[in-house]
């Protein structure tokens, strides 16, 4: 059975109201920008968002909040999203933050089978109300727990058929390990290779994570801060 | 000079050659630009990269090479990416020398509060309590006073915490202060501050070093 998807239709409408996507990305970089739009196009409601950042307004993960999409988020940071702040004030959009290392650990740890952790991380503020306290050598950790999605959404750079997949700079960020973490893992790509064509050695995720490919085309890419030398 | 200027002259005088540095958004970026050449240190963003080099030239300008604030950056030589997980770990793990990051609130305990202020819009912690929680020292740099004359050296933190006793060492543009296990202690005047100014805008209670430097 061929992993390589000739059209996102083929996995999108398995996607049903109500379910959990982890999605990667770093603010708009690294994005599945493909499968965004299409689960846009698609209108399935009340889903739960588990990435670090919501987009931005009019890209990005921003574009399933325009269309009232998502019911809950989890994320580390969204303080570049007007809409957000809207949907969060009326009530309408229930929020989780996490800090960022705990999410990418959460993620990590749902993907190789851990239900929970224990971290440093929050300990004595408002994240560890309710959370299990225990202490190790002498130092307080809290219990977090492990994250698994329904689907897992990832943009890589490359991959082959079997589903291996190089990241390029810093668009891996929070991929690798959301590839890890869905039940069903659908990754897009800039460029499809020929198996073997990928050095073992350069494969960042197996494929045995990877469920769907799909190549997208005309990537977008926006640059959330543009920044320059010669400013 | 200003307040901000002085604080960043001093921050800057915390890297030393061959450590691995986070430095956070806003105002702890900055100094990135105001390192000596012969201290060569690996700039870390927690988005993935360890290695930071100067902001890209309109050509060098990549979509895929950002830091952890968003902004297009480049990579220096020796440099190295990784993902978020990883990222992590050597921030979680004690692999980072030095973390600075700004600062709304510190406690004499060496509180640190600087990512909510309730009545506002929740824009998230983002990284900032992984690291007060793993590198290796946490300097925080802030104003000493807000905007309406108040301290933001506290006896207590007023504000939602980032980290508990996690402060190592605080740069303000009035004073620096250790936090020993003794308690907090003024160690440094800035330039032209007397010690009666530290004390009257300073709500914590503190000792003064008996090494005390002043800066004429």
């Amino acid at each position: 059975m061929s992993k390589v998807l000739s059209s996102l239709d083929e996995v999108i409408h398995q996607i049903k109201d109500g379910s959990t996507i982890v999605v990667g990305g770093f603010g708009l970089c690294g994005i599945p920008e493909k499968l965004i739009t299409s689960l846009r196009d698609k209108g399935v409601k009340d889903l739960t968002i588990v990435s670090n950042n919501c987009g931005v307004d009019d890209w990005g993960l921003g574009l399933l909040l325009e269309n009232k999409q998502i019911k809950k988020m989890v994320a580390s940071y969204v303080g570049e999203n007007k809409l957000f702040e809207q949907q969060f004030l009326s009530g309408e959009l229930e929020v989780e933050l996490v800090p960022q290392g705990t999410l990418a650990e959460r993620l990590r740890a749902g993907g190789a089978g851990i239900p929970a952790f224990y971290t440093a991380t929050g300990v004595g503020t408002e994240v560890a109300k309710g959370k299990e306290h225990k202490e190790f050598d002498g130092k307080t950790y809290i219990m977090e727990k492990g994250i698994v999605g329904d689907f897992a959404f990832v943009k890589a750079w490359k991959a082959d058929p079997f589903g291996n997949l190089v990241y390029r700079k810093t668009a891996r960020n929070f991929n690798p390990v959301v590839a890890t973490a869905g039940k069903m893992t659908i990754a897009e790509v800039e460029e499809m290779v020929g198996i073997g064509e990928l050095n073992p050695d350069d494969i960042h995720t197996s494929g045995v994570y990877v469920q769907k490919v799909f190549v997208g085309e005309k990537y977008e890419k926006r640059i959330e801060r543009l920044t320059t030398a010669n400013a | 000079m200003s307040g901000r200027k002085r604080i960043l002259e001093r921050a800057v005088k915390e890297l030393q050659d061959g450590m691995c540095v986070n430095l956070g958004i806003g105002m702890p970026t900055l100094i990135a630009n105001m390192i000596p050449e012969d201290v060569d240190v690996m700039l870390q963003s927690e988005n993935g990269l360890l290695g930071i080099g100067a902001y890209p030239t309109d050509l060098e300008v990549d979509p895929d090479l950002i830091n952890a604030g968003k902004e297009t950056v480049t990579a220096k030589a020796g440099a190295s990416y990784f993902d978020s997980a990883e990222s992590f770990s050597m921030i979680r793990g004690g692999h980072i020398d030095l973390a600075i990051l700004g600062g709304m609130e510190v406690s004499e305990k060496g509180d640190l509060a600087n990512w909510m202020i309730p009545g506002k819009m929740v824009k998230g912690m983002g990284g900032a309590m992984d690291l007060v929680q793993g590198a290796k020292r946490i300097v925080v740099i802030m104003d000493h006073v807000n905007k309406h004359g108040e301290s933001k050296v506290k006896k207590t933190c007023t504000l939602p915490l980032t980290g508990q006793g996690v402060v190592h060492c605080l740069i303000t543009d009035l004073a620096v202060f250790h936090f020993p296990e003794s308690g907090m202690e003024l160690v440094e005047l800035q330039k032209g501050v007397t010690l009666e100014e530290v004390k009257e805008t300073t709500e914590a209670e503190f000792v003064v070093s008996e090494t005390l430097k002043v800066n004429n």
